[in-house]
């Protein structure tokens, strides 16, 4: 199942998610990205239905950019999340989109943030945010060994903890990871966490 | 497990002599899981004029950003504050409006009227309105808390008084259930 965590650092904001792309027992890719850059400082890692990721995610990102343009300022992340809140909440009792969202930005004035967005839409601001049934496993290695304003080393250091903990104990444990960071320099891949390369095979 | 008891909640509002208190656990859970435990649920409208929403917390969300919306196109109409009364018709006739699709959220009104008389109220997810004279309570924990408020509960206390009361009445409540708890906001007027 889909694993998608986050959490927040001293100026910093990771998201991390599995790259996994399954269909029923099949494992298709493993080096599938499911954060996605929203602009130059805002990430959004999705879980959820497939369709409905790749689409939704985006489609929020179409929209932020569409602001940009019309209103020559970037959104701020707290703006970003409570339009794409606003969007799930419209669509819950139409044609729900079956995704869950961990958006993280970083703005000049408040710093690093992370939303969890359910996909019935409820928000709520956190320091660590988890999806999934890896959830069960990184949330509680978090609740140990986080503290506020880590360091990005010690983040990592986390996050990797977080990793071996879903890999050894999840019984369908996703093989690959990526992380992605978010600070004052942008929204950027990290890296990845491989136990199997397929790299050679042709990315779609 | 019921669509109320999704994300799990507590509230209880209580009234004192010339003032009223509004209280709320804190915990925001998916079924098992805790999600924060930081979730606000009590949210003002105007000084006098508080709102608690528990139930699904994306509907109470959802009911929170509308109702904001009304009261302030009711103050730039009327140029004044809503009353207690009126808001709770308001919320009322928002509820009903989805009769046949409803917002899962049971709100818990609390204010103070003119002459700071305090008013409190409940409705269910449908908008039927229970006037209180004493406390009202709403959320999964709501059949300990109509316990610990009953037994708990004087009229005319003063806030002090009230703000302990009604804080003791929601930890020992929540404390039952597995669904609401991390603490409590007490909201005190």
């Amino acid at each position: 199942m889909e694993c998608v965590f986050g959490l927040v650092g001293k100026g910093f904001a990771l998201v991390v998610a599995d790259a996994s792309a399954v269909h029923s027992i099949l494992l298709h890719k493993s080096n599938e990205d499911k954060i996605m850059i929203l602009d130059s400082h805002k990430l959004m890692g999705a879980s959820g239905e497939a369709g409905d990721r790749a689409q939704f995610t985006e489609y929020i990102q179409k929209n932020v950019a569409l602001y940009q343009f019309r209103n020559g300022i970037p959104l701020t992340t707290a703006a970003a999340a409570n339009f794409t809140r606003g969007e799930l909440a419209t669509a819950l009792r139409k044609s729900p989109y079956f995704v869950n969202i961990i958006l993280a930005g970083y703005d000049k004035e408040t710093g690093p943030s992370l939303y969890y967005i359910d996909y019935i839409a409820s928000m709520h601001k956190v320091d660590k945010a988890a999806f999934g049934y890896g959830s069960y496993f990184s949330l509680a290695m978090m609740d140990r060994h986080y503290h506020s304003n880590m360091t990005l080393e010690e983040a990592i250091d986390l996050v990797d903890k977080c990793i071996i903990e879903i890999r050894s104990r999840l019984v369908v444990a996703p093989p690959n990871f990526i992380i992605k960071i978010v600070d004052q320099d942008g929204a950027r891949e990290y890296g990845w966490r491989k136990s199997i390369n397929d790299d050679h095979i042709s990315a779609a | 497990m019921s669509i109320f008891e999704y994300n799990g909640s507590a509230l209880v509002a209580m009234v004192g002599k010339n003032c009223f208190a509004i209280a709320s656990d804190r915990r925001l859970g998916v079924q098992l899981q805790t999600i924060a435990t930081d979730f606000q649920r009590i949210y003002k409208i105007h000084e006098n004029l508080f709102i608690g929403l528990s139930g699904l917390a994306t509907d109470a969300q959802t009911l929170y950003q509308r109702l904001v919306f009304r009261h302030k196109l009711y103050q730039l109409r009327e140029e004044r504050n809503m009353k207690p009364e009126t808001f709770a018709s308001l919320v009322s006739a928002i509820l009903y409006e989805k009769r046949f699709g409803p917002y899962f959220c049971q709100p818990v009104i609390a204010g103070l009227g003119d002459d700071n008389k305090p008013f409190i109220c409940t409705m269910d997810s449908i908008g039927a309105k229970e006037l209180a004279k004493d406390f009202v309570v709403a959320g999964t924990a709501s059949e300990s808390l109509y316990g610990a408020c009953e037994a708990m509960f004087k009229p005319d206390m003063e806030a002090e008084e009230l703000f302990e009361t009604l804080s003791q009445a929601l930890l020992s409540s929540v404390d039952r259930d597995c669904l609401s708890g991390w603490g409590g906001h007490v909201y005190v007027v």
